[in-house]
């Protein structure tokens, strides 16, 4: 028998005992759906671990440092050049890592401890710059207030903990903490007064102004510090710390790049480092250099060893991430297959059902001209349907649970004030795979069935009215 | 049906034959021996009447001759096929195209429409849809059943079935048309309309008939031979064309 005629047939019987083979069908569907809801939120948690970790900036990400900076202790992680061959981190070498293909931008990591004053009371604290392009990172999800205006604006955003210093709130420990929104209301427009150490721009006439002034002069190496002030508008109030992997160095006060940069402050890292600056250029403790895509990390890296500096980044982490969720898959597909397998059970008891009842009908065929291989298909044919409808009835049921458990989440989320999440994903392959994969099942268990019908003997068949 | 007898053209050649063939069923600790040691010979384009009371193997003989079943030993040639020595395959695929068979109940599938029923075997022949229904068409109109092409069997009186079932072993052309007590099932009306239109397929289209039946009077009225059968064996072979020449406008009354 030819093939639309096998599945005319099929079809056909299957409409004949439609109850009992919906039901069938409807048991492969509830299989497919686990399956496919199991698979999709693996895929969606993947999805969203990646997502935030992208975001997170750490992924794509290469940290430089200087190789004369040994101030890390980490010198055994070192390969390549011998210190000989290493470059001061200046602009020079900046502009040539911002050429490098697949790098998306070069900011330098401006990072020192000063004074802040707001209502003529002095506070001590780390700041940091952050670059524009910071504000898709996931920490500025519930800032109050708004981002830097421009880069080079004299704006400041300020970390929850900090602001709670400011207004004099911090709280003792185990109390609850004030909200962010409570926080920000006395504080947003408001100026801060910064008072800091302002690297000199004219190298022939040295000065020490100021009790900021940390000078401990190298032979050889000329340079003026001074004491500045700069007001800060303060435009945001973060509800969470960006930096909270950086341990004592975090900051909890943040400049934008650009601004901070031509604010030339002395930072720890010129003491040492200027007596080898030709120039009147900046010197770098560090930079962070995006790449554009996180899988070209590996590259950038490669390329920025090769210039004579030292590189981190997480890359290693995220693989060891790829394996975890490898591992997860196959524990949320083997416990997704089970209800497929149950249901596949379901499928050979129907089809046997089905022989006895039609045990004449078998009969008839094979007297009138059917092979055993025609009957064979016939019932391979009904397995198979089963399972396509099974299979496609399954993907729709398994993604509207994945929607409705998703929206649950989410409400729950919403009620603890957690920015909601897309944590379920059914991607082309999976909708694919599961009907492909219910279609396979469903053939395996129509394997035995067909075989039986195959084998009546029609003599048999037709003796009984 | 208004053309003149063919009979003779297609007469003498050996259409069935058979050699002391047996066919044992074991049931539990007895043994049934349906066919115990038949031979015969049934030559091309002849109508034959397998006579017999019930269990004398009239059933399983012609369950052998049409590839249904399988003999205990002894040979089946049909046509010069040994069907002992067929394997499945072509043993389906000598049913398909060689025989043509009708029951006494019918044996039409319910679920399909008459046309589907007769339509079937081509679908086994793997024949285009449009041959299909030209042929289902045709062969339809030959029983005189056109009206009735979309109905189901069950909407169908027992000689429209019986009909129906005609047209089905007709739509393969086969030399053979194998009938199992065809009008066992019917009026003794209907059962006269059914078997002249066997004793038309037999003249004008040149068909090998074997009709197993235990009615005698049947068989004297269309048959040009008559085998009887008890208990397995051959016990009587006996023509009968004589009658039939001069008797089939009187038998018909």
């Amino acid at each position: 028998m030819n093939f639309p005629d096998l599945t005319e047939l099929a079809l056909r019987n299957l409409r004949e005992s439609l109850l009992r083979n919906s039901l069938t069908t409807v048991g492969i569907s509830v299989g497919v759906a686990s399956l496919v809801a199991m698979l999709s939120l693996g895929t969606g948690l993947q999805q969203m671990l990646s997502r935030r970790l992208e975001k997170s900036g750490l992924f794509d990400t290469v940290f430089v440092s200087s190789r004369r900076d040994l101030r890390s202790g980490r010198q055994e992680e070192r390969s390549g050049p011998t210190p000989g061959e290493s470059r001061v981190l200046d602009e020079a070498a900046r502009m040539e890592m911002e050429h490098l293909p697949n790098v998306k931008e070069v900011f330098p990591d401006i990072r020192f401890s000063t004074e802040l004053q707001f209502e003529d009371k002095p506070h001590l604290t780390m700041i940091s710059a952050l670059p524009l392009s910071a504000k898709s990172n996931d920490s500025f999800d519930g800032m109050q207030g708004s981002f830097f205006s421009s880069d080079t604006a004299p704006e400041v955003i300020l970390q929850k903990s900090f602001a709670e210093e400011l207004v004099g709130k911090t709280p003792p420990l185990g109390e609850p903490e004030p909200s962010v929104v409570e926080l920000a209301k006395p504080l947003l427009g408001k100026a801060l007064t910064m008072r800091y150490a302002q690297r000199g721009e004219s190298a022939d006439q040295p000065q020490a102004q100021g009790p900021e002034n940390k000078e401990n002069e190298p032979a050889g190496a000329s340079y003026s510090v001074v004491s500045r002030e700069q007001k800060l508008k303060i435009v945001g109030i973060l509800d969470l710390d960006p930096e909270s992997m950086r341990g004592p160095m975090r900051a909890r006060v943040f400049l934008p790049t650009r601004f901070a940069e031509n604010l030339h402050v002395m930072q720890l890292v010129d003491l040492r480092e200027i007596s080898r600056a030709a120039s009147k250029e900046p010197v770098y403790s560090s930079i962070s250099v995006r790449v554009k895509d996180p899988s070209r990390i590996q590259g950038v890296e490669d390329a920025i060893k090769k210039m004579g500096f030292t590189t981190f980044s997480i890359l290693d982490a995220s693989r060891s991430l790829q394996q975890v969720f490898r591992v997860l898959y196959a524990f949320l597909g083997i416990f997704g297959s089970l209800a497929l397998i149950v249901a596949s059970i379901g499928i050979v008891n129907t089809l046997v059902m089905a022989i006895l009842e039609r045990r004449r009908e078998i009969g008839i065929m094979k007297a009138i001209g059917a092979s055993d291989g025609d009957v064979k298909k016939l019932f391979f044919a009904e397995a198979g349907a089963m399972g396509i409808a099974g299979g496609i009835i399954g993907v729709v049921l398994g993604w509207a649970i994945g929607q409705v458990i998703n929206f649950g989440t989410n409400v729950y989320l919403k009620s603890q004030s957690i920015p909601p999440e897309h944590f379920w994903a059914v991607p082309l392959w999976l909708v694919a795979f599961a009907i492909g994969f219910a279609c396979f099942v469903s053939l395996i268990s129509g394997l035995y069935p067909a075989g039986r019908a195959a084998k009546l003997d029609p003599v048999q068949a037709l003796r009984y009215e | 049906m208004t053309t003149a007898p063919t009979i003779p053209a297609a007469l003498g050649t050996v259409a069935i034959r058979s050699e002391n063939l047996f066919r044992h069923y074991r049931m539990g600790e007895s043994v049934i021996r349906a066919v115990d040691g038949v031979s015969l010979e049934i030559r091309s384009g002849e109508f034959v009447a397998l006579l017999g009371s019930s269990g004398s193997g009239k059933s399983s003989m012609l369950n052998l001759i049409a590839g249904l079943d399988r003999p205990t030993s002894g040979s089946v040639f049909v046509q010069e096929r040994d069907l002992a020595k067929l394997s499945r395959e072509e043993l389906a695929k000598y049913r398909l195209h060689v025989v043509g068979m009708v029951f006494q109940s019918f044996n039409l599938i319910p679920s399909m429409t008459v046309t589907e029923n007769v339509e079937l075997p081509l679908r086994f022949a793997e024949v285009d849809r449009g041959r299909r229904d030209s042929l289902a068409r045709e062969s339809l109109e030959r029983v005189g059943l056109k009206a009735r092409m979309s109905h189901r069997p069950s909407e169908l009186s027992g000689g429209e079935q019986q009909r129906a079932a005609l047209a089905r072993a007709l739509i393969n052309r086969p030399q053979l048309l194998l009938a199992d007590e065809p009008t066992g099932n019917l009026d003794s009306h209907t059962g006269t309309e059914i078997m002249d239109m066997v004793r038309d397929f037999n003249r004008e289209l040149g068909m090998t008939v074997v009709m197993v039946t235990h009615e005698r009077a049947l068989a004297e009225r269309y048959a040009q031979r008559m085998i009887f059968l008890a208990d397995g064996k051959l016990v009587d072979d006996r023509d009968n064309s004589p009658s039939l020449g001069t008797g089939t406008e009187g038998g018909r009354a």
